[in-house]
């Protein structure tokens, strides 16, 4: 245990800079240093992990209440290091898009921040009461910017947000206290290694209730149908960057969470309750994906594509095994950037037009060629076109719940059997829709940008500068990464050995 | 230079061409163009270099996925007799259509977004031909997809553009929703992606489960029902002649349409013992192949009888597949048809370019002497497309007419009815366009393309007419004609040639206006029309619903009900009151760290 941690000081850069900006230093470019500091560290992280040694690297821990077992306590291995990326990636992008608002631009630029090092606490952090103390303190930002910078009704849509995601919040707080107290007495502790090391051992009988809740708590937070209604409008109104920061980042944590949680510590419950959840991750997919293509206004669509992707995501952690939960994984950073392009793309023209509205834009590939080919990039990268990494997401994600359940086709004992089992229709639900994201996708690409320009929109702005950059750095990462997937994955392997 | 080396150089020059004409084509149109011919020349060398070289034995690959022995996905090339093949062929047309573009292209705007968007067509052609597997072939296959959609949509500021563009990726992708289901389908059922593995060692996991292997390969086939247009999911093809001709010449003729029968005779060995599926694979092909002639014979726009004489040779091939004891003879098609069908487009193309860019054949009229290499040029592409003997599509089609009837009789006599219509629907384009008088004064004042378009219809005029003679065929296939052909069957596809010919000749050789009218062809046999309609009201219909059911049923029931309750308690609400938010995330935080800590001290 080294005397103290890197992951320490990636939660540290953005709170010193958050001080700096409430003292009055230029808001804009502290947070875009601190940003970059933190993006640049990350990168130095993947440098120094050593494969093939223990999965959780870079340790540290603070005993907060030791006779509870509970101490922050700091650690990442592949997966959190390919999440504190995503983040670091996002914020970076987040802070350069941002728009400094006239009023409490100081303000504006801490809350970005604190988002950031909320999320990167919870993919660093090992304790689960820091975990969840992390993701909750990031949420309160989020909150203040919808509410206050947003646009349309943002009122109403900040307290819908609120109201569910504390719901979400209280219910998970609910099961991790219940994880808790299934643990043998006397041996009870938040740290994730110990408990994973219990279940292995066998002491947590009858974890059902404890990953019920987890599953509806975390669930809320990521949107999974039926409780996915707040998404669409609080990204709607949200300022873009708080949008990026929430889809592409802070929504993560609950996937990231059953992905880390439920799926080695509470496998056998995660098994008998998985035909429930295939019925809800469908409903995400198929669903919400129908409703994605009945939107009229850009924002919409993208919110609601972003809660139809959460299925396939749900799809790879239902079927608990090596290459559906390393889909899924990869599924995480993928639809973290290209969502984040997106809302970013989307931010920028509502900027430049006032509307998102299909019926008044288009044509738009004309006085903007630069703006509709990284709009095309990101919208062809979300749809899953090879190449970009969340192709190699969604497949892993197909092959691997393609074989989730049992065996109920093939040859069995020279006996022919043919019929498919539940993972296997949710599998062909899923690759359904694949074509209704390309349905939604290109009509909104279509709408926007093909088709004849209305003289009103003759004299628009080129996309330019650091919102170019940021974008274009974004889209580069998910094609490095699409075209040699094995980076990712590497990493994966320290975090597969504990899944089931 | 080494075989192993050679495929890789001729797979990624086009992607390098693409990537570099992004960065730098817009500030020079000879480079955009150079870069993008000379890579596909480059391949085209390499090909034939490689078509003289031994078969290399030993793997060429490199691992791309690979997740314990669970999964595992390489990226590698397979050079065999038919990649070797296509790789000819694929990489010579477009040689040929990238020289081309140069003259037809010289006026229009996105001079460099045109050849970066060929040099990546050709790029994801390529991975198809040379994919060692089949997820490898998918990846691709998607790619060529994507290039598709970038080169129909050229003129994206038309709306006839734009759509069709979409369309054609969205049918695309059906397809490719079957094709992804077989190939999980394949895979789970053998463990493996490779093309070798499937189609030796693979087939015998079958043999216990039969129906398995029929689904499976039925929805493999999907993909080249979406990718080859045929039916039902054709209607993508004819409005892709929304795109620049050229393209049209390239993508939606000769090369990549025929990847779905390409893909078909590389897992030919697991469809052989699939008997059910090759059936469905036979009806599918066969009813194309027939409906598409009979919709060919109404067109009025000259690209669009093409694209429906397209569909109508890609259901030929299809049918092939399924009736031939080997894949050459499908191949065999492929080959003199790519020749042909990009002969005949390019020629259209110079027509279109003769006429300002008007396409509809009523327009036109009397351009046999107005630009007399290019009508000389579509008579030999024409002649070979309706199967006049001693041209390259005589031999070819009546082959697989032979051994469709030898297997399917019913599909197999109306492939000969079709042969009748396709002469029928050549002949009274020819006739319409080149014959006659001018009909518009475009068609007075036509002149002849410059050479930098003429010279590739005479490089493919050359193989239109002669690649089916024997002693040619012979190094590229090994073919046999069907066992037990009925000794009729070559008499009367000559009769029907014949009266094809002779009776589009006169009806159509002065004809102003077109003598025959059946709405029902014309009118695509109102697939289209029914396809929109499910669009408009099944589809949107039914998601507008799901959308008026998400705002006013499912989020009121998981909103509005609990809040109502919550209001009652008046705890969370009370703030609504205040209607300060920022004071209520101070209580939202708080109060989970207590209840937190009330949980816990209990």
């Amino acid at each position: 245990m080294s005397m103290v941690s890197p992951l320490l000081f990636l939660i540290l850069v953005p709170l010193v800079a958050i001080a700096f900006i409430l003292v009055g230093s230029n808001a804009r470019m502290t947070a875009l240093i601190a940003s970059v500091v933190n993006l640049v560290f990350v990168l130095a992280l993947f440098a120094v992990y050593k494969q093939g040694e223990a999965p959780y690297q870079f340790l540290w821990s603070l005993p907060v209440i030791p006779s509870m077992g509970i101490a922050l306590t700091l650690g990442a291995d592949g997966l959190s290091l390919i999440m504190l990326l995503l983040a670091a990636l996002v914020t970076v992008a987040a802070v350069a898009v941002s728009r400094t608002p006239e009023k409490n631009a100081n303000w504006f630029y801490a809350s970005l921040l604190f988002i950031s090092a909320g999320g990167i606490g919870a993919f660093a952090s090992i304790d689960l009461f820091f975990f969840y103390m992390f993701h909750e303190l990031a949420l309160i930002p989020t909150f203040l910017l919808i509410g206050i910078w947003g646009s349309g009704d943002r009122q109403a849509a900040a307290w819908k947000a609120t109201i569910y995601l504390a719901l979400g919040s209280f219910v998970l707080l609910l099961g991790l206290i219940g994880l808790y107290l299934i643990q043998p007495e006397g041996m009870r502790t938040f740290d994730l290694r110990a408990i994973i090391g219990m279940a292995e051992a066998g002491f947590l009988p009858d974890g059902n209730w404890v990953y019920l809740l987890l599953l509806i708590g975390f669930g809320i937070l990521v949107s999974l149908f039926p409780f996915h209604t707040w998404a669409p409008q609080a990204y709607a109104s949200a300022p873009a960057p708080a949008a990026m920061l929430h889809a592409g980042v802070l929504k993560k944590f609950g996937l990231y969470g059953l992905i880390r949680i439920a799926a080695p510590i509470l496998p056998e419950s995660v098994a008998a309750f998985s035909n429930l959840l295939l019925v809800l991750l469908v409903g995400n997919i198929l669903y919400v994906g129908y409703v994605t293509i009945s939107q009229r206004k850009l924002d919409w669509m993208l919110g609601y594509s972003s809660v139809m992707h959460m299925g396939y995501i749900f799809l790879g952690f239902a079927a608990l095994n090596t290459l559906s939960l390393t889909g899924a994984s990869l599924m995480l950073f993928a639809h973290g950037l290209s969502i984040a392009a997106l809302f970013a793309l989307s931010g920028e023209l509502r900027e430049r037009t006032g509307t998102l509205d299909f019926a008044e834009l288009g044509g738009f590939a004309k006085p903007m060629p630069a703006f509709g080919l990284l709009f095309g990039f990101a919208a062809f990268a979300a749809i899953g076109l090879p190449g970009f990494v969340g192709f190699a997401g969604e497949l892993l994600v197909f092959f691997g719940s393609f074989i989730g359940g049992e065996p109920s086709m093939g040859s069995i004992n020279g006996k022919e059997i043919f019929a498919l089992n539940n993972f296997q229709i949710a599998t062909i639900c899923a690759v359904w829709g694949v074509v209704i994201s390309a349905v939604y996708m290109l009509r909104a690409y279509r709408r926007v940008f093909f088709g004849p320009l209305n003289d009103r929109w003759a004299g628009l702005p080129e996309i330019s500068g650091l919102t170019r950059g940021a974008i274009v750095t974004l889209i580069v990462v998910m094609l490095v990464t699409g075209f040699f997937p094995s980076l990712l994955i590497n990493f994966l392997q320290s975090a597969s050995q504990v899944w089931p | 230079m080494s075989t192993l080396a050679a495929p890789w150089i001729i797979l990624f020059s086009p992607l390098v061409a693409a990537a570099v004409i992004l960065f730098v084509g817009r500030f020079s149109k000879p480079l955009s163009a150079g870069l993008a011919i000379a890579s596909a020349a480059l391949g085209c060398v390499l090909s034939w270099w490689m078509f003289f070289q031994p078969d290399p034995t030993e793997p060429n690959q490199f691992p791309w996925i690979e997740i314990g022995d669970a999964l595992r996905i390489p990226i590698g090339v397979t050079i065999d007799h038919l990649s070797k093949v296509m790789l000819v062929v694929v990489t010579t047309i477009a040689t040929l259509v990238f020289t081309y573009s140069v003259g037809y292209m010289k006026t229009e705007e996105g001079y460099w977004r045109y050849f970066a968007g060929l040099s990546l067509f050709l790029f994801s052609m390529l991975g198809i031909v040379l994919a060692d597997n089949f997820l490898m072939m998918f990846i691709f296959w998607e790619l060529v997809g994507l290039s598709s959609y970038i080169l129909i949509g050229h003129y994206f500021k038309k709306d006839a553009a734009a759509d069709a563009s979409k369309q054609a990726f969205i049918v695309n992708r059906v397809g490719d929703f079957g094709f992804l289901l077989g190939i999980l389908f394949l895979w789970a059922a053998t463990g493996t992606l490779m093309f070798g593995e499937l189609t030796t060692s693979g087939i015998a996991v079958f043999s216990a489960n039969p129906v398995y292997l029929t689904v499976a390969c039925v929805l493999v086939f999907c993909g080249t029902v979406g990718k080859s247009a045929q039916m039902p999911l054709h209607v993508w093809l004819p409005n892709s002649m929304e795109g620049p001709t050229p393209v049209s010449s390239l993508l939606h003729a000769a090369t990549m349409v025929a990847a779905g029968v390409y893909m078909l005779a590389r897992i030919f060995p697991i469809l052989e013992a699939a008997p059910h599926a090759l059936d469905v694979i036979a009806w599918i092909g066969g009813i194309t192949c027939f409906a598409a002639a009979l919709m060919a014979t109404q067109q009025d726009d000259i690209k669009r009888i093409l694209a429906y004489s397209t569909i109508s040779q890609l259901g030929y091939m299809v049918l092939g597949i399924a009736s031939a004891a080997t894949p050459d003879v499908p191949m065999f098609h492929l080959f003199t048809h790519a020749c042909f069908k990009c002969l005949l487009f390019l020629c259209a193309g110079s027509v279109i370019v003769g006429m300002h860019h008007e396409q509809n054949i009523w327009k036109m009229g009397a351009l046999k002497n107005k630009m007399p290499f290019t009508f000389l040029a579509m008579v030999v592409g024409g002649l070979a497309l309706s199967g006049c003997p001693l041209f390259s599509g005589y031999y070819s089609k009546d082959l697989i007419i032979g051994w469709a009837v030898v297997k399917y009789p019913l599909l197999g006599w109306l492939s000969v009815a079709t042969a009748g219509l396709t002469a029928f629907y050549t002949v009274r384009m020819l006739a319409v366009v080149f014959l006659g008088k001018p009909r518009d004064d475009h068609a007075k004042h036509a002149v002849e393309s410059p050479l930098v378009m003429l010279v590739p219809l005479a490089c493919l005029a050359l193989p239109s007419f002669a690649a089916g003679w024997p002693f040619i065929e012979d190094k590229f296939f090994h073919i046999e004609e069907a066992p037990g052909v009925p000794h009729i069957l070559h008499p009367i596809l000559l009769v029907l040639f014949a009266v094809g010919v002779m009776s589009a000749f006169f009806l159509y050789r002065n004809a102003d206006k077109d003598p025959i009218s059946i709405p029902f062809f014309a009118n695509r046999l109102y697939i289209d029309d029914l396809y929109n309609w499910i669009v408009k009201n099944i589809q949107g219909g039914g998601a507008s619903v799901l959308s008026w059911a998400d705002r006013w049923v499912v989020d009121l029931l998981i909103v509005q009900v609990p809040s109502k309750i919550a209001w009652a308690g008046g705890f969370v609400l009370r703030f609504l009151q205040i209607g300060n938010i920022q004071a209520y995330a101070f209580f939202f935080g708080a109060g989970v760290v207590g209840l937190l800590y009330l949980l816990i001290f209990r």
